[in-house]
């Protein structure tokens, strides 16, 4: 169970940072000023809920590595996000739209992990959720906005929709330890979150007038480690960067 | 201190004026509605957004470490400072809006360069030990010109610097405990704070501008109350608060004429080389065209998410319309 454990943390705090380095990058360079600080808000509030889970998998691995560790010393093979939110940003569209499709999942995750049997996790989830419930609103309004915009918008935000669609069926793959948590109460079983997610996000993507693309192919590979995209290396190799080349540095 | 060199304009005659500068004299703030000379209102236009741009245009120098900041808490830390610079901007143009220009018009200004931001933001930072420079040097001296701005004339103005002074001074704590940090870590960290201080310490004097002496423009915005203090005062101010700093630190200010006058209590210093300051505000410093290309991007890029939300509002606007018409 601890090999199970400390893997879902890490999915959890590998997803919120990885994503929260991304939105990061738009810092200073965002449409209009508004957009910039919200950016950063939802930067911050993962890179927060990051400290929380990636600490947690420290204390579950018992191997006295820090959050920090985690975050700054592994290797790509060693990361459990999804792929979706190592993929780069694309334009402002494309992010919003990676960040809706991974709010929605978020949201619906959140919701139930304020009831896990692991008293830690429950907590967590709870300060996230509050969150969270704050993103998945202000991207869903971002994405009906852009949708239902003008021609271009609109044309940007399907295109960018087409892109990401197939990259968001990852969050719901379930393997033996999703099992394992489920039985024990402690994380519900990714695959059963699929359901409230499409509800909004067909709810959302309508109002948007954006059509959800006819496939139910899904890419793979980052949840599980085996094969992350090219991105995520290029990614580690600036994150990580200070740490690598000053080793046992305090900063 | 981002506003440097602003332009003061002089102004019209009559009952109207002496009123005006009656109640300046006694301390009274002027508002929006008020009346005022045609020439304090340019000079605070010119001053404030000048001021707002330098905080825009500042989100990219730090910016450009947020993805490689060293630990989660530095990452956190330097992603809200930066944020809190946005915050400093929006406000800023809010205030120089209350005087008839609008943000955007204030934009494009900047962005084909009519418009000014600090000197400052057109340095690099190269290493991790800028970031601390940056909030321990730069920060500390946009403090000392901010601090008597809260009690500046012009009311939107003084209540946007009492807000923004609240977080400037937790910028500048957090510039100096990076330098701490690295002033106690390894070799290699002291030499990266030692060389930070060594770039950015003239730049920094000459965010106060030059001396401002014999300048008229200078003189009728003090008279306003939109400068409180010289360019002189505020840098000497700086430099005798900032070299116990660096001493502190065990890091040396790179100027072999510093000394301390016994008698007038004052560090003596070497001044910045203004041929420098004005090459940067020409538009030769060493990141002008990066600095000033990142903004027009960021505009540009931009052009049809604005665009599109437009749309957007247009249209649910349409829609409330026409179902409030049905309705009835």
């Amino acid at each position: 169970m601890g090999d199970h454990l400390f893997e879902f943390l890490l999915r959890q705090g590998d997803n919120t940072l990885i994503l929260s380095h991304r939105i990061s990058e738009w810092c200073g360079h965002a449409p209009i000023i508004e957009e910039d600080i919200a950016l950063a808000n939802i930067a911050l509030d993962l890179l927060g809920q990051t400290q929380m889970w990636l600490g947690l998998a420290a204390e579950v691995e018992g191997a006295g590595r820090s959050a920090d560790d985690l975050a700054m010393l592994r290797d790509a093979w060693d990361f459990r996000n999804s792929i979706l939110v190592e993929r780069p940003n694309g334009d402002f569209g494309q992010t919003m739209m990676r960040q809706f499709l991974f709010d929605a999942y978020h949201v619906e995750l959140l919701n139930k992990l304020v009831n896990s049997a692991d008293e830690r996790i429950a907590a967590i989830a709870a300060k996230s959720l509050k969150e969270v419930e704050y993103h998945v609103e202000r991207s869903a309004s971002t994405v009906i906005a852009l949708g239902d915009g003008s021609e271009e918008s609109h044309a940007r935000m399907q295109a960018a929709l087409d892109d990401q669609w197939t990259f968001a069926g990852e969050l719901f793959e379930t393997d033996a330890g999703d099992h394992a948590l489920n039985d024990a109460g402690i994380a519900p079983l990714p695959s059963s979150l699929r359901v409230g997610f499409e509800v909004r996000a067909m709810a959302v993507l309508g109002d948007a007038t954006l059509i959800i693309p006819e496939t139910t192919f899904a890419h793979s590979g980052g949840r599980s480690g085996k094969r992350h995209s090219e991105h995520l290396g290029h990614l580690l190799t600036q994150m990580q960067w200070l740490q690598r080349a000053y080793p046992g540095a305090t900063w | 201190m981002y506003a440097q060199m602003v332009k003061s304009e002089n102004t019209d005659s009559g009952p109207e004026l002496d009123a005006f500068q009656a109640r300046i004299d006694a301390g009274e703030k002027i508002e929006p509605k008020d009346w005022m000379p045609a020439g304090y209102r340019k000079t605070l236009i010119r001053q404030i957004s000048q001021h707002a741009h330098s905080e825009i245009v500042g989100q990219l120098p730090e910016g450009n470490w947020i993805t490689r900041a060293p630990t989660l808490e530095r990452k956190a830390i330097l992603l809200a400072k930066v944020q809190d610079e946005a915050g400093h901007g929006l406000y800023l143009y809010c205030a120089a809006e209350t005087l008839g220009v609008s943000r955007d018009e204030l934009t494009e200004m900047l962005l084909d360069g009519r418009m000014k931001y600090s000197s400052i933001f057109n340095y690099p930072t190269l290493t991790w030990a800028d970031i601390g420079a940056i909030g321990w040097l730069v920060d500390g001296a946009a403090i000392m010109n901010q601090v008597p701005l809260q009690r500046t004339s012009y009311g939107p103005y003084a209540r946007a610097m009492v807000r923004i002074c609240k977080e400037e001074s937790f910028h500048q704590r957090q510039g100096y405990d990076i330098m701490m940090k690295m002033a106690q870590g390894s070799e290699a960290q002291k030499r990266m704070a030692q060389d930070a201080l060594n770039r950015y310490w003239y730049p920094s004097l000459m965010m106060f501008g030059p001396s401002d002496k014999e300048s008229v423009h200078s003189a009728q915005s003090m008279k306003w109350r939109i400068k409180i203090n010289s360019n002189d005062e505020l840098r000497q101010k700086f430099v005798d608060q900032t070299v116990p700093q660096a001493e502190y630190l065990g890091l040396t200010v790179p100027d072999d004429n510093l000394r301390l006058n016994p008698e007038t209590g004052h560090y003596e210093f070497s001044e910045p080389d203004w041929t420098e300051f004005f090459e940067v505000l020409n538009g030769n410093g060493p990141c002008n065209k990066e600095r000033l290309e990142a903004r027009n991007k960021a505009w540009d890029d931009g052009q049809w998410v604005r665009d599109g939300m437009m749309a957007h509002a247009r249209k649910k606007a349409a829609r409330a319309a026409a179902s409030k018409v049905a309705a009835e």
